[in-house]
């Protein structure tokens, strides 16, 4: 039985991949977009049945579909293995996958490649759930390259514009660095224990001396798909694609794959401590260092990226510090928020006809009631307001750190006070005061379609209540996901006492600190963001993004370009000097041979003679 | 009649048939009439005939003189072939001299 569900639950995304990149072209916009959406919500069907059962039996399931590759010391199965991790993943790629094209049919109805689009977005739902689902660290690979080649496909769906993709082959160059980690990762891994199995692993896993390599290669694979510093340039960038694109990218997908992995590792990461200070490390920084970019974007998706890139942070701190179950949770809530968020400034870029730039919106309250208001929630929810599901997760994360280390509380918390900011700048700078386009972009503005506002409200609603999974005291995820996690650092769940109140209030605090600030310069005051010529200062560093696309470009790109064309133009020259020559030889000595074919039959008889008699000299010495 | 044969030995006919050789190799090197030419190949055939006679002769053994006729019969019929490629030649291009006929230049 459940070999089969699984494979239905598989087999869904992909049909409508096929139907709709074979036939995409013949069908119509409707039945195109039908099909994609009804094959991923039959997944979503399949995945709460999996989880149903998961939940009632506790029991993981392994299906093993053939003996994949076979090496002298051990094999690798095509197998699937569905434990409490995998069920929750399945549920939230499948579920938000849904609503996500469900909105895709109404906002890409005007796009010509339309079939196209959900072949693509069909294909990126098919491989994340290979990703989650494989049963070993080869079947996991073959879904972590197959997002990051629908990411590409995706980001630069728009192909016409040589930006777009720029973008696109810098997100995929970006996360082929992190897939080098990752094949380093399974190299070691399959060096040391003779299996890619993760029960295998997990039931015999030692501390074996090379084990913090696998797992640093682990971390940096995690660190591209992930975005985190060094290699997060990509994900804002990645804003060119369409914008369910980068929806279904930073609240379901792609960048939840790092954590993903590091989770189902989890028993590989406690057994190297300084590697998960890495982490922590890395995670709280990228998380400040994001936050304080999101501070002065005037796109409107680049501030929500950067903050998906500081949310991803405080994510890896999570991981880092051991509390595996509470980056799930903040990985749960932020999906259903930035998903939320990603859609409505979708709805909102719809609704003024393509622009982007937060400096010509303003008073979109007015006509856009229902995207202001679940793009209200959910920032709510993002900054940490209780009683939204952004408050328990990233209050957990909080308090983490603070029993851990308290540096690293005080960053992170400084990140989340940033984020409440930023966010409310978005919010206020879009929704609120008047309307700052264009005359003609004024008379169009419109609520969108129900197909548009639907998962809105829906995401909405489930931002609201998503934190109750996990509230403190009552655990319902703790205690799903503890199969899995073998040492986890909250299995003592901390008794709430004054310290932990005095933190939340803290977070609570700051969170209003944030929204106060915001509201007094961009609605009191009705500040609008200075021209990009104008920034100064510490503000120009910040637009720029601390120029560390500069820096890479100074540091990486250029020595490369350098080196490339010095190959290209001494070395080549030189092997083709070498090269050519050889092929001038033969040339040369047949020119020469061509003249003796000159016609004459008398030189051509005298050559005859000659050489029956040197024949006849020959036999004469042989003899 | 036999005794004469016998008299002047088989070294005089190989002698006699190499000269007549060499006679038509050195004709056909150094001529440029292309029936001239063929002359030559005919007395390098037949001096090869006149060896296979000799032989056979000399062995008692009559297999060599039925090459002969096999050899003088393929000769004709060269020679009918060759003669006809020949008028063809001098119809279209006036000569029979062969270092005229140059197409075979690459």
């Amino acid at each position: 039985m459940s070999t089969t569900l699984l494979l239905l639950t598989l087999i869904f995304p992909l049909v409508g991949t096929l139907v709709n990149g074979f036939w995409g072209k013949h069908l119509s916009k409707k039945v195109s977009g039908t099909i994609a959406t009804v094959a991923i919500a039959a997944s979503f069907v399949t995945s709460c049945l999996f989880f149903a059962y998961i939940q009632s039996t506790q029991q993981p399931i392994k299906v093993v579909l053939f003996e994949w590759m076979k090496f002298s010391y051990f094999s690798i199965d095509f197998g699937f293995y569905f434990d409490q991790l995998a069920a929750l993943w399945l549920l939230f790629i499948t579920g938000i996958g849904t609503l996500i094209h469900l909105y895709s049919t109404s906002y890409m109805s005007h796009d010509e490649h339309f079939a196209k689009f959900f072949t693509y977005l069909n294909f990126f739902v098919f491989f994340m759930l290979i990703l989650v689902t494989g049963s070993n660290l080869a079947m996991m690979f073959i879904g972590w390259e197959g997002v990051g080649l629908c990411s590409y496909l995706l980001i630069g769906f728009w192909y016409k514009n040589q930006d777009y993709n720029n973008a696109a082959k810098k997100a995929f160059i970006m996360n082929r660095i992190g897939d080098l980690g990752f094949l380093v990762g399974i190299f070691v891994t399959g060096y040391l224990y003779h299996t890619l199995d993760f029960v295998a692993l997990q039931q015999h896993s030692y501390l074996a001396p090379s084990l913090g390599i696998a797992t640093m290669a682990f971390f940096i694979a995690a660190t591209g798909k992930s975005a985190q510093l060094p290699l997060y340039t990509w994900l804002p960038d990645a804003m060119a694609g369409p914008t369910p694109v980068s929806a279904l990218i930073h609240a379901a997908t792609m960048v939840t794959a790092g954590i993903f992995m590091i989770t189902r590792l989890n028993f590989l990461f406690d057994l190297t401590p300084n590697v998960q200070h890495i982490i922590a490390v890395i995670g709280a920084v990228t998380s400040l260092v994001a936050a304080t970019i999101a501070l002065v974007q005037n796109d409107i998706k680049k501030v929500l990226a950067y903050s998906t890139v500081s949310q991803l942070g405080l994510m890896f701190l999570a991981l880092g510090l051991g509390a595996y179950e509470v980056a799930v949770f903040h990985v749960i809530t932020h999906a259903f928020f930035k998903a939320c968020l990603f859609l409505g400034s979708g709805s909102v870029i719809h609704a003024i006809g393509g622009e982007q730039d937060m400096r010509h919106m303003g008073g979109l309250k007015k006509h856009m009631k229902i995207t202001y208001a679940t793009f209200f929630v959910s920032t709510l929810a993002i900054s940490g307001f209780p009683p939204l599901s952004g408050f328990f997760s990233k209050d957990e994360i909080l308090l983490t750190a603070f029993h851990h280390n308290t540096v690293l509380w005080i960053i992170a918390s400084l990140a989340s006070i940033l984020t409440a900011f930023y966010m409310f700048r978005l919010l206020f700078l879009t929704f609120s005061n008047s309307f700052r386009g264009t005359k003609e972009q004024e008379s169009h503005l419109h609520e969108s379609p129900s197909a548009i506002t639907m998962p809105l409200v829906i995401l909405a609603a489930l931002a609201t209540v998503g934190g109750l999974i996990s509230i403190p005291g009552n655990s319902w995820l703790n205690q799903f996901l503890k199969p899995v996690i073998k040492n986890s650092a909250t299995l003592h769940p901390h008794t709430l006492g004054t310290t932990e109140y005095i933190l939340m209030g803290l977070a609570v605090i700051g969170a209003f600190i944030g929204l106060g600030v915001a509201y007094m310069k961009y609605v009191k005051n009705k500040q609008v963001p200075v021209n990009d010529n104008n920034v100064a200062g510490i503000q120009a560093i910040l637009a720029n993004k601390y120029y560390l696309d500069e820096i890479y470009v100074f540091l990486i790109v250029q020595p490369i370009n350098f080196l490339g064309s010095f190959f290209k133009k001494q070395i080549e020259a030189l092997i083709n000097g070498v090269v050519l020559s050889f092929g001038r030889i033969p040339s040369e000595l047949s020119y020469q041979g061509k003249k003796a074919q000159n016609g004459n039959i008398g030189l051509y008889l005298f050559a005859f003679v000659i050489g029956v008699c040197g024949l006849i000299y020959y036999l004469f010495m042989c003899y | 009649m036999e005794q004469v044969l016998q008299q002047i030995g088989i070294d005089q006919y190989i002698f006699l048939a190499i000269l007549l050789f060499c006679i038509g190799a050195f004709g056909i090197l150094y001529r440029r009439n292309a029936i001239v030419m063929f002359m030559s190949i005919e007395i390098m055939l037949n001096a090869a005939n006149l060896l296979l006679v000799a032989f056979s002769n000399y062995h008692e053994d009559a297999n060599g003189q039925v090459f002969v006729f096999f050899t003088m019969a393929v000769a004709a019929a060269e020679v009918a072939i060759g003669l006809a490629i020949l008028v063809a030649i001098y119809r279209n291009i006036g000569s029979i001299d062969i270092d005229k006929l140059k197409n075979l230049k690459g």
